[in-house]
């Protein structure tokens, strides 16, 4: 599904990805853990195509389509789909209004017609109540005055109603109750089937309790320096990661 | 990004301006020249009553004493008044029946989506239309009249209703007010004037649309609204002019009264030429537009969206007298290319428990010029008068510039002030999420913008939200990345 090879990136001519490779199958969970500063959020950021980041070498594939120099709303098209670790507010724009030119976009992209306003709200409303989120959510608007749970619940929402072919979850779990982290967790797996994949870029293994990875990859200063299954998580709980900088 | 951006800001500027065409059409007009004789003649071809002519006359004595005012943040070349033409009227007289109506005219305001014909216009919207220094049509008058509401040209007003005129001509904006106020006093052609009797919910909108075709011409209308005790009315204008290598001066008056427990609520867009991106032509606005909040628990709102004009110089006022009243102030203006706006309002609080509530939100792009210029008011008398006032300004690309100058001067130590101030760019980051979620860019932009905006167009009349919202589209398209 993505393949990754080599890629190389710098933000204000410091190199922050040294060569990663790295290739999710359709139907696969793989997370990314490593240390604060080893280039995680680079690498969800470079593969949605953030233009303050610089490729300097390698490229991403998305289904055989070489994406490395699409412009973002092109590579979301494609399937890319960001979890933000922060979402950013846009005041005075609606959920809802948002959320159906989000996906309109998309349907435009895959041929489809344009889905009207009550086929969107029903939609929209199982989603919402299947997150634990009150309808009223689809009138504020984007992120503004949203709590950390809502927030990161509100991300999900537009997950499961775009759809997308790779799901990038940059730390979506951090700052979240445990009760906010099962909802997501839920909504995550809801999310997932053959047909698509999950990064999932996380500190903990809390997260992991309810979402099960299929690869585990270490991530140390721009480079993946193990891959593995889920022991790899409960090695890194226990001994941290300088056991790998040998 | 950025520079991306930048490329995007500069293919805005090369955007068209789509009321841009002129019509050709038989006119009388003045030779250029500013004098006695020239006022005199106008005050003939209207044949307008005595005491008129010498309400402008005096007037144009003291504009000559006064000098142009040199406070706002704008920067233009000197106005040559001379080489004006105060005049310019195409060749025929005001007509009762559209049929008389020049064809090429019809099609003007056609073109410009104003339908003068009553079974295709809005249902609802009663429009005069003001074509450089006349009035052309009046649609709905007899409708109008039905409920004694009265909706007519400037000039009509002063033939049909001289008593209405000579009592509240200048009883808010006086002739030596301003420099341009002064000017328009002595000089102004037409406009349009709106009477609501006692008791009487106006049926429809009324509406008027400015054009100024002619060349070297200035427009210098004059509307006047008054709404008696107990009365409402929903009042909007809607401006365009041609596209010229030179400037244009249009310098109205607008006067407000609102009687005992009326309501007036004006709306303006506002989409005059605005030059083109190395700021050549474009209409120059001066404007002087105030309201009276006359009697007791009266209220005047006033509503403005500014995407046009080269220079944009306007600051509708509210003056609140009676006890109760009710003051309001939303704007949303936007400059591009190398606009200049200055706008903002005047709250004056004489009354008790007067209210007055300021909503600006200024949109800069290009090398577009933003300021926002307030003065609030609170006189000795105004026990517990109160005034919440919120300024915004966004910024599109790295060349343009927002500005604001608060003035509060309170008189009365039982007044509740609150300010609030704000300016922000675009995010990269608000782009980037909604990029990032399969939104182009320009709709990314526009549905930034309008958020931002939404407190305002949520003021405005149906019909007119929606084609403001538009109006915010297309100006701002291709603005970014």
């Amino acid at each position: 599904m993505i393949k990754i090879k080599n890629l190389e990136a710098s933000i204000d001519d410091k190199t922050i990805l040294k060569g990663i490779d790295l290739e999710i199958p359709a139907g696969e969970v793989h997370v990314i853990m490593g240390r604060n500063g080893s280039g995680k959020s680079t690498l969800a950021n470079v593969i949605a195509g953030n233009e303050a980041y610089e490729v300097d070498g390698g490229s991403i594939a998305m289904n055989d389509t070489d994406i490395t120099e699409m412009s973002i709303e092109n590579r979301a098209l494609e399937g890319i789909f960001l979890c933000f670790q922060y979402p950013v507010a846009i005041p005075g724009v609606g959920m809802a209004y948002f959320l159906r030119s989000a996906l309109n976009a998309h349907r435009k992209h895959q041929g489809k017609d344009e889905m009207d306003a009550l086929e969107f709200l029903n939609n929209a409303k199982a989603i919402l109540s299947e997150l634990g989120l009150d309808d009223s959510f689809l009138k504020r608007s984007i992120n503004d005055g949203f709590s950390g749970g809502e927030k990161k619940k509100s991300e999900i929402l537009q997950l499961l109603t775009i759809n997308p072919k790779l799901a990038v979850l940059d730390e979506t779990d951090s700052g979240l109750d445990v009760d906010a982290l099962r909802t997501v967790a839920k909504g995550v797996n809801k999310f997932k089937n053959e047909n698509n994949s999950v990064l999932i870029i996380t500190h903990y293994q809390r997260l992991l309790n309810y979402i099960k990875p299929d690869v585990v990859h270490l991530m140390i200063d721009g480079k993946i320096v193990k891959s593995g299954d889920m022991s790899l998580v409960e090695k890194v709980e226990k001994d941290g990661y300088s056991w790998l900088e040998k | 990004m950025v520079d991306k951006n930048q490329q995007v800001i500069d293919k805005t500027l090369e955007q068209e301006y789509k009321y841009g065409f002129t019509t050709d059409v038989d006119q009388t007009k003045f030779e250029p020249g500013l004098d006695e004789e020239v006022i005199t003649k106008l005050s003939k071809i209207k044949n307008e009553p005595e005491w008129l002519l010498e309400w402008r006359l005096k007037a144009f004595k003291n504009w000559k004493k006064m000098s142009e005012p040199t406070w706002a943040k704008i920067d233009y070349k000197p106005i040559d008044y001379q080489a004006l033409s105060y005049y310019a009227a195409p060749k025929q007289k005001k007509n009762d029946s559209l049929d008389d109506v020049d064809p090429e005219i019809l099609e003007t305001y056609n073109k410009l989506g104003i339908s003068l014909d009553e079974q295709k216009r809005l249902e609802g919207v009663a429009v005069d239309a003001v074509f450089d220094s006349v009035s052309i049509a009046t649609t709905f008058k007899d409708e109008l009249a039905k409920h004694g509401v009265i909706f007519c040209s400037f000039s009509e007003a002063v033939q049909d209703h001289p008593e209405l005129i000579k009592k509240y001509l200048g009883s808010v904006i006086p002739a030596t007010d301003n420099y341009f106020a002064a000017l328009n006093s002595a000089v102004f052609s037409d406009g349009s004037f709106v009477y609501i009797p006692k008791g009487v919910r106006c049926p429809m909108e009324l509406s008027t649309y400015f054009r100024i075709n002619a060349t070297n011409t200035g427009q210098f209308e004059r509307t006047l609204i008054i709404a008696d005790e107990g009365s409402y009315v929903s009042y909007l204008e809607g401006c365009t002019a041609p596209m010229r290598d030179e400037n244009q001066l249009h310098a109205a008056c607008v006067e407000l009264v609102a009687h005992k427990d009326a309501t007036i609520k004006y709306s303006t867009i506002q989409n005059w030429f605005s030059g083109d991106k190395e700021g050549k032509g474009g209409i120059y606005n001066f404007v002087t537009k105030r309201g009276n909040c006359l009697g007791d628990n009266s209220k005047i709102s006033w509503t403005q969206v500014e995407t046009g004009s080269a220079i944009t110089w306007k600051y509708p006022s509210v003056i609140m007298q009676g006890d109760n009243s009710v003051g309001e102030f939303y704007s949303v203006a936007v400059t591009k290319n190398k606009q200049q706006a200055d706008t903002g309002t005047k709250m004056i609080h004489i009354g008790k428990n007067t209210k007055s509530t300021i909503i600006t939100k200024g949109i800069s792009a290009g090398e577009g010029q933003n300021t926002y210029r307030g003065g609030v008011k609170i006189l000795k008398n105004a026990e517990n008068a109160q005034n919440f006032s919120q300024c915004d300004s966004i910024l599109i690309g790295d060349k343009c510039g927002a500005h604001t100058f608060p003035y509060i001067d309170v008189k009365n130590p039982s007044a509740k002030m609150e300010h609030e101030a704000t300016t922000s760019s675009i995010g990269e980051d608000q782009l980037f999420y909604c990029n990032q979620r399969g939104i182009k860019l320009d709709d990314a932009v526009s549905m930034i913008v309008n958020g931002f905006c939404k407190e305002v167009f949520e003021e405005l009349p149906m019909e007119f939200a929606v084609e403001a919202k538009q109006l915010i589209e297309v100006t701002l398209e291709n603005s970014v990345g």
